[in-house]
């Protein structure tokens, strides 16, 4: 349990020294719904930065299996048509509000920025009402 | 050389933030939606993420005051809007009860293409086909970003 925790840390401190990174070195944030949406619809001299930070992302999980031997552990437990319908929301919405979770969450927050402070209190709790109905309604 | 350093740079912090979501537990749909289940069986370890996420991050911010501009380019450049409209919020609201149903945000639903599995393959292209709608539909056409 303890170690389960202390992974979730450190991870989510790589998270962050990645973000640390990008805004030193590159000046930029690590958006990761605005890196998406840039590299695949913009053709501009940034798209190749961004298709390579992606390439590294795909990447991670590949340097866990060099390291630990073995894929971290993934469970999906909603049905295709309802992870199809989340990632319409999530899609639209990461635009719509100008962030995400690493956007608003990781970066804004470190910002202390009042936009993103807003933006994660309101995902957490739509996110949080939204499990809580599908677990009420037994829907999956 | 500033160029190629740049890319560089990309290609290594997105390799970084992949390991660390993936060491995380934020790549498992599942344990994503147990930490938003606080009216049930609550698995509170991903504030732990967060905390270390932006703990780090808000370090480098700090850093980054105090220099003229990056090392590998001229300005910075941070989101142009300072003030809560209602796009934000309406927008921040779909985003969460997308991330509630499916237990995946835009960085973890990059880094599982890596797993080919065909549910998280599926969340990602639904994924690009919402940013497109909204930018072909709705965008405003301001620049989101200004450079300091």
């Amino acid at each position: 349990m303890q170690q389960t925790y202390l992974q979730s840390l450190t991870g989510g401190g790589l998270i962050g020294l990645s973000a640390a990174v990008l805004l030193i070195f590159n000046g930029r944030i690590a958006g990761v719904g605005g890196i998406v949406a840039g590299a695949i619809e913009q053709a501009s001299p940034e798209r190749l930065s961004r298709v390579l930070f992606l390439a590294g992302l795909i990447s991670g999980p590949f340097l866990y299996r060099l390291c630990f031997g073995a894929w971290p552990q993934i469970n999906v437990t909603t049905t295709t048509g309802l992870m199809l319908l989340g990632g319409l929301l999530v899609g639209f919405g990461t635009r719509l509000g100008s962030g995400c979770t690493s956007g608003h969450g990781v970066c804004g927050l470190a910002r202390l920025s009042p936009r993103s402070l807003t933006a994660v209190v309101v995902f957490l709790c739509t996110g949080i009402l939204t499990v809580f109905v599908m677990r009420r309604f037994g829907i999956t | 050389m500033r160029h190629l350093a740049r890319n560089l740079l990309s290609l290594t912090a997105g390799l970084i933030f992949g390991f660390g979501l993936a060491l995380s537990g934020m790549l498992n749909p599942a344990r994503v939606r147990g930490f938003l289940d606080i009216f049930g069986a609550w698995d509170p370890s991903l504030a732990f993420v967060l905390g270390g996420a932006v703990v780090i991050s808000a370090i480098g911010y700090i850093i980054s005051r105090r220099m003229e501009s990056p090392v590998l380019d001229a300005t910075f450049r941070l989101p142009a809007k300072t003030s809560v409209d209602s796009h934000l919020v309406i927008g921040a609201a779909t985003f969460g009860i997308g991330w509630g149903i499916s237990g995946l945000c835009p960085g973890p639903a990059v880094a599982s293409l890596s797993f080919g599995i065909p549910s998280t393959i599926a969340f990602t292209v639904a994924m690009v086909v919402g940013m497109f709608a909204h930018d072909r539909l709705f965008a405003t056409g301001q620049p989101r970003q200004v450079l300091r």
